[in-house]
């Protein structure tokens, strides 16, 4: 010490941890004070500081990890910083002020814990085996180029941001992958379903196959691991398994050390812990209930720790951070909350053409979030309106076209179809393409009749005359002048008719696809939307789509019928009508066992249990189950009774067996969703005891054979019905009235009951396409019957099933909770 | 004052659905949107009682299950042409649990 010059003791600073927020603080010491701290940096890894958020490029082979240095040996060595790295600390002991590594002990002055986070690895069976990696720092990323190889199989179990970088990057490396995700879509945390389904459709198209709502139940393998087995008893072939559900603070040495440690460690404004004298920054620290998972907190973060370790004021205000996939070519950017909540508005713009979906979300005179998909441009500037809670009231109705909007057009009802491939399906009748219509017109078919006339396109049953009309106006532009048409609901421009089409030629399969693809202009659509698109998807992907309980009305979603004071009533099915001592006993019990008020016969041949309530709807559903009863979906737009007489087994003047072949019909039919409700009727004779000709598809027994009829009603409308055909066996009837329900189930639109839908297209078109074309009769009976193959079961024993009734109780009682 | 109680997990309300909370003065019914946003409302339609758990959920609002009067879930109010208001909570949900604000239904009962 030079005599006379204060004594100025260098300060002994510890940082554990050369993360990228602790490499962003010495960066701040270095240049804002430089000598001020004798600094020593402990690193578990066996490296210094590089940009951990560049591994994805690293792992696809976009980059090399030299090029994602920060840090590199020269720079510590200049700034005099004593380099541990591959050493861990084990523990710090706060009273002596000294951290421990297995190397021995360094004491310090100040202390800056920056541990980062540690990756979830979710408790299943196998999840030790070798093959299996989580994805978080340079090693597991070596580990999982070393594994890559073209053609091994990969499954990536997490679909948020870092395991669709890692099947992205795997994928590029020639692997076959799979993403298993718990969620119904991608990136739930960023994005919302209509974007998650944009993303989902976009790495399906470069070969990585998603499983949502997966479940992993176990990794599969003796010596590594070879497979991974789902609770829906999917298994997928694995030779490497990333696990990338999630992260949680690193925080071990902290809580042992006894620090204030919630979920992170406990921070306050200045980031300084429970102790004065040691500091936290990054993804290990809790701040005001928040933890942190991207960079750009972080390096705020890092600004006041550097400045609070030179005793300057700071103080940490996190601010909102976007978020963006480093996928190339997937495009989406999310900001702010975009959650919904109380008083805020979406404003919607979805393009299916250009795969383009943007939604913001306003609160107020303020934008409060963001979600974009397939154009990102104008992310930064929406990123700045959210950050300086910009008034945006004035430019509201054109806020959505982003910056450079100078008036122009608003979203374009043809695009839909502008969009469609040449070879998308218009009209299901008679086979005809996109093209076929377009070559049509190009060739002068201008009209809708000369496309009739020269493609059969709308000739037959007529459902696709607004998507003709609309390839029309969008191959012709403004020479052809569109007819309005009624929109399905106020969600959408296009009609049921044109949305039906647009499912199958698109090959839409879920409800998201369809808004999306369809341009819905609402975030959710509407109560009168949902259940129409859930009944269509249903009808036309059988096997494919997962019914969406929440789309249906409460009456179907709870298999009983609601009643005005809100009990509900049951009916059990009676098959023809006909049932026995045992059910009627099991009945009676039921209506003693839970008080129900009244017992009625209903109009349809079956019994009513009015009144009950729904926490017993489980139990007495449970009790007909055992009874050998199945539900009579008295509630449901699907197959309600087959009505029958006595017919010839006891009436003197019954010609054919009617009651078997109701009993027949119904068996077969039964657990069908139809666009309506159907009704049935089977007479023995033509004195029609069971009144078959006022139902949607009526049977009359004649002494040659039968007489099939549809299109009647007893409703709103009464009406008789017409004659389909006659034909001489049973085996006859059952065949065509298959084909008939299913020509109704695929091409009327929803609510619609068989006589409007015959009204709408014509009794001959009926009668063309299951009388006379004996193939498509067919093949509308085998498509019916596939369908049945997954839908001819009885709801209630799935409900009924002990594991589900928690779920029709009450959430909680609070009715015995004492007041304060 | 405000009371948060924990009424249960998130997962057990399905997603664009509710469950009902019971209490002395009525049902609450509890919805929980596509992204995951809650909201809680007397179960009880102003119109004729329907009970708007059992109603249809699309983005921010509820239509009620008997008549189909549509109902802003953050305000409680109806939309459109018909009106009516119904009475909302405060709810969040904290990991995974909801906390639904039962101060008002509490104090209620007690006076
Ligand atoms: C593959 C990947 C991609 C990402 N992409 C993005 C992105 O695009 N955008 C974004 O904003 N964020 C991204 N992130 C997140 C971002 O990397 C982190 O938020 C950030 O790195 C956290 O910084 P940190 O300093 O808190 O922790 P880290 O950077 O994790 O550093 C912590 C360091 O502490 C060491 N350590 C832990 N315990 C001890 C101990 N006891 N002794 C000594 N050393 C110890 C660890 O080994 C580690 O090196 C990504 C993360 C990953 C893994
Ligand atoms: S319809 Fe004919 S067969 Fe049937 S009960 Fe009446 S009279 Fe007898
Ligand atoms: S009771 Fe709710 S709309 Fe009538």
């Amino acid at each position: 010490m030079i005599p006379g010059t204060a004594e100025r003791k260098t300060e002994k600073l510890v940082v554990i941890g050369a993360g990228m927020a602790s490499g962003r603080v010495l960066e701040h010491l270095m240049t804002e004070a430089p000598g001020a701290f004798d600094v020593t940096l402990f690193n578990a890894e066996p490296r210094g500081n590089y940009n951990r958020i560049m591994l994805s490029p690293v792992l696809s082979g976009e980059k090399t990890y030299a090029e994602i240095v920060t840090h590199d040996d020269d720079w510590y060595a200049q700034q005099g910083i004593d380099c541990r790295f591959g050493e861990s600390i084990v523990k710090i002991d706060r009273a002596n002020k000294v951290v421990y590594s297995n190397a021995g002990g360094v004491p310090y002055d100040k202390l800056v814990i920056a541990t980062g986070s540690a990756p979830f690895i979710i408790p299943v069976p196998g999840k030790d085996l070798p093959g299996v990696v989580s994805y978080r720092d340079l090693d597991d990323t070596n580990t999982m180029i070393a594994a890559a190889r073209p053609g091994a199989q990969a499954v990536v179990i997490g679909g948020g941001l870092l395991g669709l970088e890692a099947a992205a990057g795997l994928a590029l490396r020639g692997m076959e992958v799979t993403v298993i995700h718990l969620m119904g879509h991608l990136m739930e945390r960023q994005l919302d379903p209509s974007a998650g389904y944009l993303l989902q459709k976009a790495l399906e198209a470069r070969g990585i196959r998603i499983h949502c709502k997966g479940a992993t139940k176990a990794i599969l393998g003796t010596d590594r691991v070879e497979a991974v087995a789902l609770e829906d008893g999917t298994v997928y072939g694995a030779d490497l398994v990333v696990m990338a559900v999630g992260i949680r603070p690193e925080t071990r040495i902290a809580t042992d050390a006894h620090l204030e440690v919630a979920r992170g460690i406990t921070v306050d404004d200045a980031l300084r812990t429970s102790d004065p004298a040691i500091w936290a920054v990054g993804e290990c620290v809790e701040h005001d209930k928040q933890l942190f998972g991207l960079v750009a907190p972080l390096y705020d973060q890092a600004r006041v720790v550097a400045a609070s370790l030179l005793g300057h004021e700071a103080a940490f205000r996190p601010v909102q951070t976007a978020t963006k996939l480093k996928v190339t070519g997937c495009d989406l950017f999310s900001a702010g909350d975009f959650a919904e909540g109380p008083g805020r508005e979406d404003i919607v713009f979805r393009d299916p053409g250009r795969g383009v979906y943007k939604r913001l979300v306003i609160e107020g005179d303020r934008l409060i979030g963001a979600v974009m998909y397939g154009d990102t441009a104008d992310g930064g500037w929406f990123f700045g309106l959210i950050k300086d809670g910009t008034d945006i009231s004035a430019m509201r109705d054109t806020l959505i076209f982003g910056p450079a909007f100078q008036g122009g057009p608003s979203a374009d009802p043809l695009a839909a179809v502008a969009a469609l491939p040449p070879e998308a399906e218009i009209c299901g009748c008679n086979g005809v393409c996109k093209g076929k219509i377009v070559s049509a017109i190009e060739g002068g078919a201008t009209t809708l009749d000369a496309v009739r006339a020269q493609t059969k396109a709308s000739s037959s049953c007529g459902t696709c005359t607004g998507l003709v009309e609309q390839v029309l106006a969008v191959t012709m532009g403004d020479a052809f002048v569109l007819p309005t048409a009624q929109p399905m609901c106020k969600c959408t421009r296009h009609t049921h008719e044109d949305v039906r089409r647009l499912i199958k030629a698109q090959g839409l399969k879920s409800i998201p696809a369809v808004m999306q693809e369809l341009g819905w202009t609402s975030v959710g659509g509407c109560a009168s939307c949902r259940p129409a698109l859930n009944y269509y998807l249903l009808s036309d992907w059988p096997l494919d789509y997962t019914d969406d309980r929440q789309a249906r009305f409460v009456n179907e979603r709870n298999h009983a019928n609601i009643q005005k004071d809100g009990t509900y009533s049951v009916v059990p099915r009676m098959w023809g009508g006909v049932t026995t001592p045992d059910e009627l006993r099991a009945i009676a019990d039921a209506a003693d066992r839970y008080n129900v008020p009244m017992v009625k016969v209903t109009g349809g041949q079956r019994i009513d249990l009015l009144g009950v309530r729904k926490e017993d709807l489980p139990a007495i559903w449970a009790d007909f189950n055992a009874a050998g009863m199945v539900s009579g979906h008295a509630y449901s737009k699907g197959l309600r009774t087959v009505k029958t007489c006595v017919g010839s087994e006891f009436c003197r003047f019954g010609t054919q067996d009617s009651t078997g072949l109701g009993i027949r019909l119904e068996k077969h039919l039964w657990g069908s969703w139809t666009p309506a409700k159907v009704k049935l009727g089977v007479s023995g004779c033509p004195r029609n005891c069971a009144e078959a000709t006022c139902k949607d598809i009526g049977i009359v027994c004649v002494d040659s054979g039968y007489q099939i009829s549809v299109a009647g009603a007893a409703g709103m409308d009464v009406k008789e019905t017409e004659l389909l055909c006659t034909v001489a066996t049973e085996d006859e009837v059952m065949e065509i009235v298959s084909a008939f329900v299913q020509l109704y189930r695929e091409n009327s639109r929803y609510l619609h009951r068989i006589y409007k839908f015959v009204a709408k297209t014509g009794l001959d078109w009926c009668k063309a396409q299951v009388v006379a074309d004996l193939d498509n009769r067919r093949a509308l009976a085998a498509r019916f019957e596939l369908s049945q193959s997954v839908y001819r079961t009885d709801p209630w024993a799935e409900h009924a099933a002990p594991r589900e009734r928690a779920k029709w109780q009450p959430l909680a009682d609070l009715s015995l909770e004492a007041a304060e | 004052m405000t009371r948060y109680l924990d009424i249960g997990p998130l997962d057990d309300i399905p997603r664009e659905g509710a469950r009902v909370v019971k209490t002395a003065m009525g049902c609450v019914a509890v919805f929980r949107t596509a992204t995951d946003a809650v909201f809680a409302l007397d179960d009880r339609c102003p119109h004729k009682g329907g009970p708007l758990s059992e109603g249809i959920v699309h983005g921010t609002s509820v239509t009620c299950p008997l008549h189909a009067w549509v109902f802003d879930m953050g305000t409680g109010a109806a939309q459109g042409a018909d009106e009516g208001q119904v009475a909302t909570y405060d709810v969040r949900v904290e990991a995974g649990r909801v906390l639904l604000d039962t101060s008002r239904i509490l104090r209620e009962r007690a006076a």
